[in-house]
């Protein structure tokens, strides 16, 4: 449509336009710029070049972030994914109790990431915890979930997959609605038993829901925060010290501005790489 | 179709340890809410108090500015998601409607900015509300958030659908483009506009990373960051009180949820859509 005054839409859209040119355009390249600087938010900004990424990747800092949130990620998706089409496949029927599971489910993902946090802080405390009671009870000795290395980042999986099953839930049902139930009943009187029902029928017509919730899984998986802050602080050993934890304890803890920034750079290049990835998935959806 | 029996028994057995994995953590928030300490030294794993008692909460009303948390948050939530929906509608309008040059540059600007999460952004984001002196204000917490990309491209979509022709009409009738937009359209979009409100309410309700970069001062802290500090500041074994703060922090959000589970829903659903 023509707009009726040629300034029309530039005024309707300022508002917007400013809002994201403070803070999305200009804090980018203030980002960039800030790396190749060394500054503590008190004494002047000093230019140092590359030494920021220098000493990131020096140190094996960046390497090991990287792995560490990779880890987390990939196990948080793949259990949030098997749970939630497993729930999916449980919970696809009429019935008010069987609505009431599925909301149980969902609320997870509805409520605070550090309600959880807390909640699972006290489940998984290695004294007084429930977790720990139950183990000794059946003569187990409890792990300290929290405070070893290696199983602190299991326990974070394990919260964040409680967490956002919900998710992989919804959207594996509303996957399902879109396998035609003629098809299931044809199979089976063709004598297809109900697991070559699913692997022949619902899963192939649930691939481009798969993708789609991996890509977007992970994506919001390698922004974990929370309940990092709250259950580990990035601990035992930096076991579970992920990117934007990372960051805000180079810009909090110790004050480096510089380095912070050098380290968001890469993290900003990273979520580009997994939303390219994530294009890539979305248009091989839209061709199915 | 025929079942045999051991299957359905496997369904009951499964459907039960769901109910268990997903519904056991919150009575058990709420059952050691209501312990006395004692309980919870002594027996921590025993499951149902056996003196309840509203003590714990009691303790948490008085050592934490709980009135002034609630307050925080709900405005800042609020206003978010108002000033989204706001912002959103003309911006949304103009992207869909109307013929202009340079639109495909705007339209294009606003689906990068998906693309920046405020995980990226917040070290230079922080370092400029600091000089403009908008750190621990309710500004400072509500401005970034100010512009939502989804929900602009989310009500783009939606206006799409909107034939010409209606609006076209309401020009002839005199109509500005304000009144179109905020009193001809809005009542169109309905369904996609609460959806995007309550979502945009409950996840800043929840936030917890931006008010913890931008507020060091109880007067400006946000519910989620007062409770996550009852738990550092040195509770111990007292875990009555931070199950007694988890209650307060997750009653509201899990009453918006039960009373609009459905628009939740839907906002999951769009928010698939949207990419």
């Amino acid at each position: 449509m023509k707009p009726s005054r040629r300034s029309d839409p530039w005024w309707l859209l300022s508002p917007t336009l400013l809002l994201l040119f403070v803070f999305f355009v200009f804090p980018l390249g203030v980002l960039f710029k800030d790396s190749f600087y060394a500054w503590d938010l008190i004494t002047p900004a000093r230019y140092v070049g590359l030494a920021n990424y220098r000493a990131l990747s020096r140190s094996g800092e960046l390497w090991h972030t990287f792995l560490t949130t990779l880890s987390l990620s990939t196990l948080i998706v793949i259990g949030s994914m098997v749970a939630g089409l497993a729930l999916a496949l449980l919970l696809d029927r009429p019935g008010r109790w069987i609505a009431f599971l599925r909301g149980a489910v969902f609320s997870a993902y509805v409520v605070s990431w550090v309600s959880v946090a807390l909640l699972f802080l006290w489940m998984l405390d290695a004294d007084a915890g429930i977790f720990a009671h139950l183990l000794r009870a059946i003569g187990v000795d409890s792990p300290n979930f929290l405070g070893d290395p290696r199983c602190a980042p299991w326990a974070v999986a394990g919260i964040s997959i409680w967490k956002i099953t919900g998710y992989a839930l919804v959207l594996f049902l509303a996957g399902l609605q879109d396998v035609p139930p003629s098809v299931l009943e044809a199979a089976e009187l063709d004598g297809a038993s109900s697991r070559q029902r699913f692997l022949t029928v619902t899963w192939p017509l649930l691939r481009p829901t798969t993708l789609f919730v991996a890509t977007t899984s992970l994506i919001a998986s390698f922004q974990l925060f929370d309940v990092v802050r709250v259950v580990t602080q990035g601990g035992p050993v930096r076991s579970t010290t992920v990117f934007v934890y990372a960051i805000y304890e180079q810009l909090f803890l110790d004050l480096r501005v510089g380095r912070a920034s050098a380290e968001a750079v890469v993290f900003f290049l990273v979520l580009l790489a997994l939303t390219a990835l994530n294009f890539a998935v979305f248009r091989e959806k839209e061709a199915v | 179709m025929s079942r045999s029996p051991s299957i359905a028994w496997w369904r009951h057995g499964l459907l039960l340890l769901v109910a268990l994995v997903w519904l056991f953590p919150y009575l058990w928030m709420g059952l050691t809410s209501l312990k006395p300490l004692a309980e919870i030294v002594v027996q921590p794993a025993a499951l149902w108090p056996r003196h309840p008692t509203f003590a714990a909460y009691r303790e948490v009303y008085d050592t934490l500015p709980l009135a002034r948390y609630f307050l925080n948050t709900s405005l800042m939530a609020f206003g978010i998601a108002a000033l989204q929906l706001l912002l959103a509608l003309p911006a949304g309008y103009a992207l869909a409607k109307l013929r202009f040059a340079g639109k495909r540059w705007a339209f294009g600007l606003v689906v990068a900015t998906l693309l920046v999460p405020v995980q990226v952004r917040f070290v230079p984001v922080f370092a400029l509300l600091a000089k403009l002196g908008l750190v621990n204000t309710l500004t400072g917490l509500i401005l970034p958030f100010g512009v939502s990309a989804l929900g602009t491209f989310l009500i783009r979509q939606a206006l799409l659908n909107v034939p010409d022709a209606q609006i076209e009409a309401a020009r002839v009738d005199g109509a500005s483009e304000l009144y179109i937009i905020y009193r001809l359209l809005t009542p169109l979009l309905r369904p996609t506009l609460v959806s995007l409100f309550l979502f945009s309410f409950v996840s800043h309700w929840n936030d917890y990373f931006w008010p913890l970069v931008l507020t060091t001062d109880d007067h400006a802290r946000t519910l989620p960051l007062g409770i996550a500090l009852l738990r550092e500041q040195g509770t111990g074994v007292r875990w009555h009180l931070v199950m007694a703060g988890n209650v307060i922090l997750s009653l509201p959000a899990l009453a918006v949820f039960s009373l609009a589970q459905r628009h939740l829903l839907r906002a999951v659903s769009l928010r698939g859509f949207g990419g």
